[in-house]
């Protein structure tokens, strides 16, 4: 399979943090979610996609390109949406492109105008008149207007209500539609958007911790409930994390075909959410 | 076709998908020859990953539910009707082992079990 996006012992140091050689990659036709909290290392990685930032080791590889050398190739081929607005608040909608567009070789302006006409957005409004949600929209307006092949979304579901974020998910669900189409998207918080997320990357404090099939990661990870007698040292090492209260434990272990079978009877499994994997992962390390 | 995602289900989404195409094939809803949805329409629809949907493609194409042309789409293959009837009577002979359980939890002899049996399938 051809990668759309590879990213190959990425490295960026900053005075107390980080991003310690970090590798990933995306093929063409698919949809991945970065995951990871607050301060991972989660923008940081997505402004050296975009060149916003210079790197101190590692490439990126975006449609096969160096992501320095042929920075302008690929931004005409790129779209991004960002959490903050990054437009100017007093202009209009209609001013705004007016600005941007020449910037873009294949700029669509009548793409633009089916976009708005779907969305139901003014483009004589002002984007300080704008909801959060209708800023999303824009941004991605002007992200396919100019027939992007892959979409960078930084927390693009951040502070939107539900029905606009199942407005989203229909659109990226469509965008796929397209073989050639590729979507990398970042998240603090775990939404609906990774239901529909064909890989999942997880990074924490600046290192990967896995980046794979989503459907493989939910089913090699398991939550296992019990009694906390069960949990001796030997037994404790096969989790990645544990929580304990005063009626038992639960913890997060990968693979549990490994754990002592005289276990098993005593013993629930279950199936984590993605959210759960994040939680004991990131907690595991603090405490490891 | 209609395919139903449960998300409290303890069987993973390929494996709804899986089941409720053979259960259309099996009771006739599916016909030979028939057309699915692309794998990513199905995606889309169902608000899934492309990667769920191909996965339980390619497990109904390995057990020869379905065939891929390429660049046509996916569609009901050609049942062999010997191996069908081979795949019903194991997940009859499932659904009774489940039934001969609960009898026996129930303390109820082989009798008293061919009775219920005979009756339900006289009523049916």
């Amino acid at each position: 399979m051809e990668n759309i996006l590879e990213v190959n012992n990425l490295t960026k140091h900053f005075s107390g943090f980080s991003l310690n050689k970090i590798s990933f990659s995306l093929p063409k036709g698919y949809i991945m979610g970065f995951i990871g909290p607050n301060g991972a290392g989660k923008s940081t990685t997505l402004k050296l996609l975009l060149n916003l930032l210079k790197k101190d080791g590692g490439e990126i590889k975006i449609f096969g390109l160096d992501s320095v050398r042929d920075q302008l190739a690929i931004k005409n081929r790129i779209g991004f949406v960002f959490d903050e607005s990054f437009y100017y608040e007093n202009l209009s909608i209609d001013e705004i492109i007016r600005v941007i567009s020449p910037h873009y070789q294949r700029w669509d302006a009548q793409a633009f105008k089916r976009w708005m006409k779907t969305f139901q957005i003014h483009t004589r409004q002002k984007i300080n008149e704008m909801s959060k949600g209708m800023k999303l929209k824009l941004s991605l307006a002007i992200a396919l207007s100019h027939h992007a092949e892959l979409l960078i979304m930084d927390e693009p579901t951040a502070g939107l209500d539900p029905i606009v974020r199942r407005d989203l998910l229909d659109i990226l669900t469509g965008l796929l539609q397209d073989e050639n189409m590729g979507i990398f998207f970042s998240t603090h918080i775990v939404s609906d958007l990774e239901k529909i997320a064909d890989y999942i990357t997880l990074i924490n404090q600046g290192n990967i911790i896995f980046s794979e099939n989503k459907d493989q990661v939910l089913e090699e990870f398991k939550l296992v409930k019990g009694e906390k007698e069960l949990l001796t040292s030997a037994v404790r090492a096969f989790f990645i994390g544990i929580r304990e209260n005063h009626f038992g434990f639960e913890g997060l272990l990968r693979n549990p075909g490994l754990l002592p079978p005289e276990l098993k009877e005593h013993i629930l499994v279950e199936r984590p959410t993605l959210e759960e994997i994040m939680l004991y992962t990131v907690k595991g390390e603090d405490h490891a | 076709m209609k395919i139903v995602i449960s998300n409290s289900s303890s069987d993973p989404i390929y494996q709804q998908i899986f089941n409720q195409i053979q259960e259309a094939i099996f009771q006739g809803e599916l016909k030979e020859g028939e057309a699915l949805p692309s794998i990513r329409n199905l995606a889309k629809d169902l608000q899934i990953s492309v990667i769920t949907t191909k996965r339980a493609y390619d497990d109904l194409e390995h057990e020869r539910y379905i065939e891929t042309v390429p660049g046509k789409g996916s569609f009901i293959a050609v049942q062999n009707k010997e191996l069908m009837r081979e795949k019903h009577l194991r997940i009859l002979e499932d659904q009774l082992t489940e039934g001969i359980h609960t009898a026996k939890l129930l303390r109820l002899n082989l009798d008293e079990l061919q009775n219920m049996l005979t009756l339900l399938y006289e009523e049916d």
